[in-house]
């Protein structure tokens, strides 16, 4: 087992404890907290698979953007020092008990099937080769290009920020 | 990273998967189904960016599919947080139990 190994094995770790501490925990501010760690252990992960731009986007979007809207949310809706109510005991059991049987399932079609043909990854982009063939893809409208996806992302976005701002919008007293 | 096999990769992606869905079971707040929400997202990304390197290491469509993951992912997260701010503002609760009209 060399370093690299020994990376990725650290860091699933780090990602499966502080998922799991993410959905256990009892105060909704450590929850929060948990999922920041938990995501930026995925970015690591990315980051170790040598892909750095989809590592900072993780990071751009998911740990600045993302957990900060929802510690925003918390501050706004509730008691952050007060502990959420636990579940009953009867659903705790039945779902643990769900997720254990998905999860041996999932594994046994895993550990079945999983003669995948890897191919010999003696083609590996340089870091910036790599950024600049995304943004070439990405925008092109050739056969293989992306625009036009990107096109209804940009649109989706949009349209997403409006209806935030409609949904969130304090009605005034008079109407309604 | 040619030591690891991928269905090490994918083992963690289920996990994680798993994971966001006990909590998704368990939870009956609505700011923490949503979390859970985002790690079953990103178990998914996961998924994609191991296939994409392993079997298509000189393709880029795997990075592809993330990136707009990741983007609906945000356009989702902020209209269920203004959809959960509404909801307090009406019920003074963001219990999914609470919720149980379909009155504004």
């Amino acid at each position: 087992m060399n370093a690299s190994a020994v990376v990725f094995y650290i860091l699933s770790a780090f990602i499966l404890a502080t998922g799991l501490l993410a959905v256990t925990s009892r105060k909704i501010f450590r929850t929060a907290i948990w999922l920041l760690f938990s995501l930026t252990g995925v970015a690591g992960l990315y980051f170790w698979l040598g892909m750095q731009f989809i590592a900072a986007v993780q990071v751009v979007v998911y740990v600045g953007g993302i957990v900060v809207l929802i510690i925003f949310s918390i501050f706004l809706t509730q008691q952050s020092g007060k502990d959420l109510p636990s579940p009953l005991r009867r659903r705790t059991v039945f779902s643990a008990l769900a997720a254990c049987i998905g999860f041996a399932l999932t594994c046994l079609l895993l550990s079945r099937y999983s003669s995948f043909r890897v191919k010999e990854s003696d083609y590996d982009f340089a870091p910036d080769m790599s950024i600049s063939a995304i943004g070439n893809q990405l925008l092109s409208t050739s056969e293989h290009g992306y625009v036009l996806p990107f096109e209804v992302i940009s649109i989706l976005l949009l349209a997403a920020m409006i209806g935030c701002i409609v949904i969130a919008m304090k009605s005034k007293p008079g109407d309604k | 990273m040619n030591q690891i096999p991928l269905s090490h990769i994918l083992f963690v992606s289920t996990a994680l998967f798993f994971i966001g869905m006990y909590g998704l079971f368990t939870r009956r707040n609505m700011i923490t189904m949503l979390m859970a929400v985002e790690l079953i997202l990103n178990s998914v990304n996961i998924n994609f960016i191991a296939f994409n390197k392993y079997l298509y290491p000189e393709k880029l469509e795997g990075v592809f599919f993330s990136l707009f993951i990741i983007a609906i992912a945000a356009a989702e997260a902020a209209v269920a947080i203004a959809i959960i701010i509404n909801l307090y503002r009406n019920l003074h609760s963001i219990d999914v139990e609470a919720a149980d009209e379909m009155k504004f």
